[in-house]
């Protein structure tokens, strides 16, 4: 146990300064990088990814995936949006709505690849697909405008205690990444997604409800989904039915990067976070320095092969 | 070791990153324009890209042009366009919003620190100070003339359209139908919509012959329209016995005007559009006069054009790097 805690806090300095190396190249090169209105708007394009890297974080530690949480994100704030705009909802109960709808998302997911069988790729990949069309479809392929509460956009870009430009959204963030941590690290759900993805076999066998537990784990996946899309419709004013697709990609390369296995068994909520950070200090120090869009994926990309390289050397320094 | 190695991975992943920035970035030479398309994906946005580099050019300004990888990552866009913000020589931005909602705050942040916003494209909205974009109702009536020349004034025609919805494909159908009612004696038999989906455009234009036989000219509104139109009249042997005149290109509308089955198409000018959103932005920064109607937000209507191709003049070195696939 402690052996594996040393190499865990290992894999998680070792990070942490690849971070700060970054951050201040970047401040280096460009004069305003590290001015508090960059740092901020950082943070900002942070917190989506990062919520449902944490989310994705649980699934991928049982050895499983989740390709659906971009779009199940877009379809739990689309169904908020449409609960509020068409059927009346006052918007505290259309953001709870929105965080059922993610749930029930990740449960029909958990579902099938838990009782159903299904590999997870495919279970993911076909909610994925149907999270997207029904997204569409209840919105008439149009965005849904929060306008009518005037307040909605405060809940993500409004200053946190009045502190102008320290963005609402970064806090509920950091309450999100406090929720994961206690989550993973303190309670049976947290014990029992690392032991199904370990070893399934050995789990179920020393009584633990694999089927319950791995659709509880997609549920968190779902449900960090939808917290996502709350940010995300909240900092735009609207959820916009036509994204989502594509954002999954990020968020499990945060992850990976932040030391959590594909192979299942082990993951850290404070890597997954560093991970999230080092792709959109990556990304927003590449834009300031005027490198378009398509060679931010790339380097994003390099950066990720780098992380998974990491994954195995540590293995194979472990079977030796 | 493990660390040394760890560490030095980290650093060559950083001078990795630093090589393209450096071969990319360009030295600020004066002020700076961010020119922020809805994508990058679509050719379309590439020769837009050539216009306004062309005109960053000749005002001696560094621009970047950038936009997210798809044309509906409203938030990345949004993100784009702060990152831009933050650069020391700003002096304009030009941008196309996917949602104008989103980046409005933004833009009024720029115009409150007396810097012009000019939008292209779908524009971004009414704080824009200039908006440079193709005037699709004169697009439409260009058409229009064309179907007249090709029918001798007299006759009757189907329209494939796209949208119901949007402003852009509204206007496309509109300048058609008022200009052939206002100056000939065609009538216009059938009006139906397909989305842009060549599936659906091919069905549509099949039913509307099979209703109306006489039809001797189709339109259709954009490049699925056209390019499903082209289909449905191949599937049913109509080819040269009905016209069929469309919006924009692509390869296989290209095709089809170079061997005449399809009589031409009105192509939009995205390296004027490119080219206009620019040299906007640098005229207003400094003080001239810019040419064009001020609609009812105060913004200045700029008309980017349009031309009509066909296989006389689609090789022509003013059509052809209008003409993408």
């Amino acid at each position: 146990m402690t052996k594996t805690n040393n190499r865990s806090a290992t894999q998680l300095l070792i990070i942490v300064s690849v971070l700060i190396v970054m951050f201040a190249f970047f401040a280096l090169m460009k004069p305003g990088f590290a001015s508090y209105i960059n740092v901020m708007t950082i943070a900002l394009s942070t917190c989506v990814n990062g919520l449902l890297a944490l989310g994705v974080t649980f699934v991928i530690t049982t050895a499983g995936i989740d390709l659906s949480i971009g779009t199940t994100m877009t379809f739990s704030c689309v169904m908020s949006g449409i609960a509020f705009t068409s059927w009346g909802f006052p918007i505290g109960l259309a953001i709870a709505f929105g965080f059922l709808v993610g749930a029930a998302c990740g449960g029909t997911s958990g579902f099938a690849v838990a009782k159903m069988k299904l590999p997870p790729f495919i279970a993911t990949l076909a909610m994925q697909m149907m999270t997207k069309g029904l997204s569409l479809v209840v919105s008439g392929i149009k965005p849904v405008y929060f306008t009518a509460a005037p307040n909605y956009q405060k809940i993500a870009l409004g200053g946190f205690l009045g502190i102008d430009g320290f963005y609402n959204a970064f806090v509920l963030f950091i309450l999100g990444i406090a929720i994961a941590y206690v989550l993973y690290s303190r309670t049976l759900l947290g014990r029992y997604t690392q032991a199904i993805g370990s070893n399934e076999e050995s789990a179920r066998l020393s009584g633990i409800n694999t089927t319950r537990w791995k659709m509880l784990v997609y549920m968190v996946s779902g449900l960090f989904s939808a917290f996502a899309g709350l940010i995300m419709s909240s900092r735009l004013g609207s959820a916009q039915p036509q994204l989502g697709a594509g954002y999954e990609s990020e968020a499990i390369a945060a992850a990976v990067i932040g030391g959590t296995s594909m192979s299942g068994g082990e993951g850290s909520i404070p890597g997954t976070v560093i991970g999230a950070f080092i792709i959109s200090v990556l990304t927003n120090g590449l834009r300031s320095m005027a490198v378009t869009t398509e060679w931010q994926t790339v380097v994003t990309g390099m950066v990720l092969a780098g992380a998974v390289y990491f994954d195995l050397l540590r293995k194979r320094g472990r079977a030796n | 070791m493990k660390k040394v190695l760890v560490l030095a991975l980290a650093v060559m992943l950083l001078l990795s990153a630093a090589v393209p920035a450096m071969a990319t970035a360009k030295p600020l030479e004066g002020g700076f324009i961010p020119v922020i398309p809805l994508g990058v994906a679509h050719q379309f946005w590439q020769a837009v890209k050539m216009g306004a580099e062309q005109a960053a050019e000749e005002y001696g300004v560094t621009i970047v042009f950038d936009g997210p990888q798809e044309e509906t990552m409203v938030d990345k866009q949004v993100d784009i366009l702060r990152a831009n913000l933050t650069n020391e020589n700003l002096i304009a931005v030009c941008m196309a919003a996917i949602d104008e909602q989103s980046v409005l705050t933004d833009l009024t942040a720029v115009k409150e620190k007396g810097m012009p916003v000019v939008g292209f494209d779908a524009g971004c909205g009414a704080i824009a100070d200039a908006h440079c974009s193709t005037s699709n109702y004169a697009a439409g009536e260009l058409a229009a003339q064309n179907a007249i020349r090709l029918l001798n004034g007299e006759g009757k025609i189907a329209i494939v359209g796209h949208s119901q919805t949007v402003v852009d494909a509204v206007a496309r159908v509109k300048g058609f139908v008022d200009y052939i009612q206002a100056n000939s004696k065609i009538e216009i038999v059938d009006t139906q919509y397909g989305d842009g989906d060549h599936l659906k455009s091919a069905d549509i234009a099949k039913s509307m012959l099979i209703a109306n036989p006489d039809i001797d000219l189709i339109y259709a509104s954009n490049e699925g329209a056209c390019v499903g139109a082209y289909n449905g009249l191949k599937e049913i042997n109509m080819i040269g016995k009905v016209m069929l005149i469309g919006f924009d290109s692509s390869a296989a509308m290209k095709a089809g005007v170079r061997n005449g089955e399809i009589a031409g198409a009105i192509t939009q000018d995205p390296v004027g559009m490119g080219y206009k959103a620019v040299a906007t932005a640098c005229k207003l920064v400094l003080g001239e006069p810019v040419e064009g109607e001020v609609n009812e937000n105060g913004t200045i209507v700029v008309d980017t054009g349009c031309y009509w191709y066909d296989a006389t003049n689609m090789d022509e070195a003013h059509i052809a790097p209008l003409l993408y696939d």
